[in-house]
This record gives C-alpha cells, structure tokens and sequence, in this order.
C-alpha cells in the first residue's frame, strides 16, 4: 500500500469517526448548579469534631496538667506508685 | 479567559471557600464542556465536572501559582474522564447520546449509511480509553494538539501516534465486519 493510497484511507477513516460521533456542542452549560452538590462533599469530608464533654481533653496543656499532677499525688504519697503502674 | 489575581489564588490555596467557589463559578463550564467531549454524556459530565472541582480542592496546595489555572483544571477533568471510561464496560460505553442522530449525510443508502455509523461507533468504543480520548479530542471535536497533550500530560508527538493508532484499529476492525473504508 503506498504512502498516498494510505493517507487517503486515514482521511476517510477520521471523516467516518467525524460523522459517526459529531462534535458536542461548543457553549454547553450543566443543566443544574452544581455547586450545592460539591459543597455536600467538602462538608462531609471535614474531620469530625471529638466530643470530649467541655473540650477540654483537646487542649495539649491539660495533657501536661494531668501528668503533673500524677506526679505530685506520687511523690507525696509514695505508697499509690505501684497502684499508679498497675493502671497505667 | 482572565487570569486571577494572585490574592485569590492565594486563599484558594489555603483553602478559603469563597475563592474555591470564584475559581469554581468561573471555570466549571469550560470543565464541564471538556469533560462533555470525552465522555459524550451530559448526566455523566455534570457528575465528573463535580469530581474533577472535588478533585482541584483536595489538590489545592499542589498548585503552582505561576501556572495557568485553567490548564490544571483540564488536565484534571481528563483523568477524571478517563477514569470513568475505564470503569464502564464496553457494551454500555455506547449511549444513545453517542448515536444520536448525526445530520443526515447524502448517501445513496441511508439504512446502509446508518449501518456503517453504528459499526463505526462500536468499533470506537472497543477501542482503549486512552486512544479513545486521543482520538475524540484531536478528530472529532478537532481541539488544537497541544491543549490535547497538556491535557492528557503527554507529548504532541504521542497524540499524534495515538490518533494514528485509532486510525489503524478502526480500519482493521472494519474490515473485519466487512466495511472497506
């Protein structure tokens, strides 16, 4: 098959391709507003607020509150440390 | 189409709702027409052109300011396309939106014509979805070959080979049904 014959035939192809599916047209629009539908999503995926009564186990410095104070209950009671292990 | 203002690009990036939705306003009808020419199904384009924003959200800090934002958008709602061409099987791939009646050709035998038409189509979508979607944007809807390359993230040279391929298979697989192009 020569070059010519060839490029012939892949201009019939391509025009068959053209006429079998013709283009979309240029200026369509969606038919409804999608923005509602994107917004769901954005909200559904925001992570999930934890309930922790008042929120205050979210708060790194109350961490740090309750291992002081662990400290100080062991120190001045010495007795509670294996207690104080055996729960931990 | 206008270029935004880096200020919104700048909030849009650190996630600001209200210049996601200015970016989403002004793009999601060149989105939607994109995705339209590829999957050819206007309920399917709708639904991807809202993947492909959810998609540009989650990504919003990969951005590169000093690009285009229209191109990046593009080349997002491509993927999303051909994801969703890939996950339908071939049989259901022709919609009758696909077939909808093309503007009646001269032809000396219009049931043959139209039996060509359908065999051409089938043959169309048996055809990989990369190929496919080479082929729709650079024949069909005859969209410049680069815009057609950044899109799909591959080189002009590639479209071309690609459409070139479509060509090929096409015609092999119509003379197998016993149409000579």
């Amino acid at each position: 098959m020569n070059r010519h014959h060839q490029a012939h035939q892949q201009d019939r192809i391509e025009e068959q391709l053209r006429q079998t599916l013709p283009p979309m047209p240029a200026n369509a629009e969606p038919a409804r507003d999608l923005w509602p539908e994107l917004l769901r999503r954005i909200d559904a995926a925001a992570p999930e607020p934890t309930f922790t009564g008042f929120g205050l186990l979210d708060q790194p410095w109350f961490d740090g509150a309750l291992v002081a104070g662990l400290v100080v209950f062991a120190v001045s009671v010495p007795a509670s440390i294996p207690v104080l292990l055996y729960y931990l | 189409m206008p270029e935004h203002d880096d200020n919104l690009i700048a909030r849009f990036r650190q996630g600001g709702q209200e210049a996601f939705e200015s970016l989403f306003r002004e793009h999601q009808g060149a989105v939607y027409g994109w995705v339209l020419r590829i999957v050819r199904d206007r309920a399917a384009a709708e639904d991807l052109t809202v993947e492909t924003f959810w998609r540009i959200y989650q990504a919003r800090a990969h951005f590169d300011p000093a690009r285009a934002f229209a191109p990046w958008a593009r080349r997002i709602a491509t993927r999303a396309a051909l994801d969703w061409l890939r996950a339908r099987r071939p049989e259901d791939a022709l919609s009758d939106e696909m077939l909808a009646a093309v503007p009646a050709a001269p032809a000396a035998d219009p049931a043959l014509a139209a039996e060509i038409r359908e065999k051409t189509a089938r043959a169309f979508t048996r055809l990989p979805p990369k190929l496919r979607v080479a082929a729709l944007l650079a024949v069909v809807e005859e969209q410049p070959q680069a815009e057609v390359a950044a899109a799909l993230g591959i080189s002009v040279a590639a479209v071309k080979l690609r459409v070139f391929r479509v060509l090929r298979l096409l015609r092999k697989d119509l003379e197998r049904q016993g149409i000579k192009p």
